[in-house]
């Protein structure tokens, strides 16, 4: 056991300020531990998101000295001597203490066009193996946003929530940009409407991924890669009319609304 | 494709919670941008040095070799040493050759995507590490000019295929001792060394792993390409290392081919 000094963010739109509370830390715990104890003694109105205590579920995601990190994931062992800093994640409003509104994300989700398959053959859909094991990577995503939350491209400037989708939704968007029973086209909407471009490849989602998801070399880079192949390669493009395999357009291609 | 409507609205300009202070990170963070622009750094000003020098490139046969430096390579100027000199040459250049071939490989480094991520981060600081804050008011990404340009990668990777060959072909013409018959010398190991990461630096490209396959829909309909992806896919995850191996290895040899071309180095014969 061991006395512990936390400084936890307590505030809500109006403001707030860090408030100090020493706590016991016993051998094994992560920072959920240690806040529920907080909770238990000190601050029975400190507000924090929780669920499954397993990093499945994604609603304990808050920034610990500075770095976007699961509560239930983080071992107070690992982190260095000294006072341990808890804020909410910084890229979305804060509702009270450590809870964010993180209703961007779902206004992203939603405006996910759904994966289009053809007509049903006769004896069924069939994917294989190899194509199933590839989009799978990316159905790891426990949704807990923290990606979201490091990239700087809305973190560091606000207005850009309007056009930029976020790493989080470019995993899905490559996940069926990969789905062999996909028709849908969406390479035009991924670079005109959901600001592609706008990634600069820091990388710094996937350091902060919990799954361990290569967020940026398996689907941020090939997402910018089918990009070129649409639109600066002329090479490709040749090779498209010559072989007469168009894809659907971005036109034709109908859209379905996301479940 | 337009998305659907979306019932959601997105919230801008909410207070945040947190102080507003760039960052709250305790750890070293600094330490990796300062290290990439010293490297960065030092290996632009040698090769610009290298570049301007137009001499000691070529060890040649009148000490029984057959190395040129891969700054050099191939040599195109109308005024290369004898025996350093490509089948053709630009008759009007006299600078040095090193000034034409240098835009080649230094464009595929420069649009190069793990490239992008240290140079933004250490020179531009946009950001500077993770859960920092950006150094700059405004933020366009690569969406507008010039760095939309780095779009173009992949052609600098084709060019980049065209220089590896090149250099191998260096790289085998160094076992050559003329006069002496073959061998192999600290200059040759040195030449094969820095073609092979050369190769496996262009290989480990995401620009090659998606041409080679990644950005096919369906795996089972193409299997060769699958196959070409799945030997790639575990290079790629090495290519931040196989990036800073490659560069620091080419100005290495170019270090070593001047230092012998000038005198100050004997290349020893192993066998």
């Amino acid at each position: 056991m061991a006395e512990v000094t936390m400084r936890v963010w307590r505030g809500d739109a109006n403001g707030g300020d860090f408030e100090s509370y020493s706590v016991t830390q016993n051998e094994g715990e992560v920072v959920l531990d240690v806040i529920h104890r907080i909770q238990a003694t000190d601050a029975p109105d400190l507000a924090c998101r929780w669920n499954c205590k397993a990093g499945k579920c994604g609603s304990c995601a808050a920034e610990i000295n500075g770095k976007p990190q699961l509560m239930c994931m983080t071992r107070m062992d690992t982190l260095p001597e000294g006072p341990v800093t808890v804020t909410p994640m910084k890229t979305f409003p804060i509702i009270r203490d450590l809870v964010t509104d993180v209703s961007f994300n779902f206004a992203q989700a939603e405006k996910v066009p759904a994966l289009l398959p053809p007509p049903m053959p006769e004896d069924g859909y069939r994917m294989y193996q190899e194509d199933v094991t590839r989009g799978q990577e990316f159905r790891k995503c426990i949704e807990c946003f923290m990606c979201q939350d490091v990239c700087h491209v809305i973190r560091d400037h606000e207005g850009n929530k309007q056009h930029y989708a976020g790493p989080r939704f470019f995993i899905r968007y490559a996940e069926l940009e990969m789905h062999p029973l996909d028709t849908n086209d969406r390479r035009d909407l991924i670079r005109e409407e959901m600001g592609l471009g706008y990634c600069n490849i820091t990388k710094c989602c996937t350091e902060v991924c919990p799954e361990h998801i290569k967020i940026t070399d398996n689907a941020i880079i090939p997402l910018k890669e089918r990009v070129v192949d649409a639109h600066y390669d002329p090479v490709a493009w040749l090779g498209r009319k010559i072989r007469r395999r168009t894809k659907r357009s971005a036109d034709d291609a109908a859209v379905q609304p996301a479940p | 494709m337009s998305t659907t409507e979306s019932s959601t609205k997105v919230v801008l300009g909410g207070t945040r919670g947190g102080p507003d202070v760039s960052t709250l990170r305790q750890d070293r963070w600094w330490i990796q941008p300062v290290v990439t622009v010293s490297i960065l750094t030092a290996f632009i000003i040698y090769s610009t040095w290298a570049a301007f020098q137009n001499r000691y490139y070529y060890v040649g046969a009148n000490v029984g070799r057959d190395l040129i430096s891969p700054f050099y390579s191939p040599c195109i100027a109308s005024d290369c040493v004898p025996g350093a000199k490509a089948g053709f040459a630009f008759n009007g250049w006299t600078l040095s050759p090193a000034l034409l071939i240098l835009i080649f490989p230094l464009g595929f480094r420069l649009t190069c995507y793990y490239y992008r991520r240290s140079y933004y981060r250490a020179f531009w600081w946009s950001p500077p590490a993770c859960a920092v804050s950006d150094a700059h008011g405004s933020y366009s990404g690569e969406t507008r000019f010039p760095l939309i340009m780095q779009n173009l990668h992949r052609y600098f990777f084709y060019a980049g295929l065209i220089f590896n060959a090149l250099l191998t072909y260096d790289a085998v013409r160094a076992f050559r001792q003329p006069g002496l018959g073959y061998g192999v010398t600290v200059g040759t190991i040195v030449l094969v060394v820095n073609a092979v990461l050369l190769w496996a630096y262009s290989l480990s490209c995401h620009a090659c792993r998606h041409l080679c396959g990644g950005g096919v829909k369906s795996f089972k309909a193409h299997p060769i390409r699958y196959r070409f992806w799945k030997m790639l896919t575990p290079l790629n995850a090495k290519h931040m290392n196989l990036a800073w191996a490659s560069l620091i290895f080419v100005a290495l040899t170019d270090v070593y081919v001047r230092l012998v071309a000038s005198g100050a180095l004997t290349d020893y014969k192993l066998f």
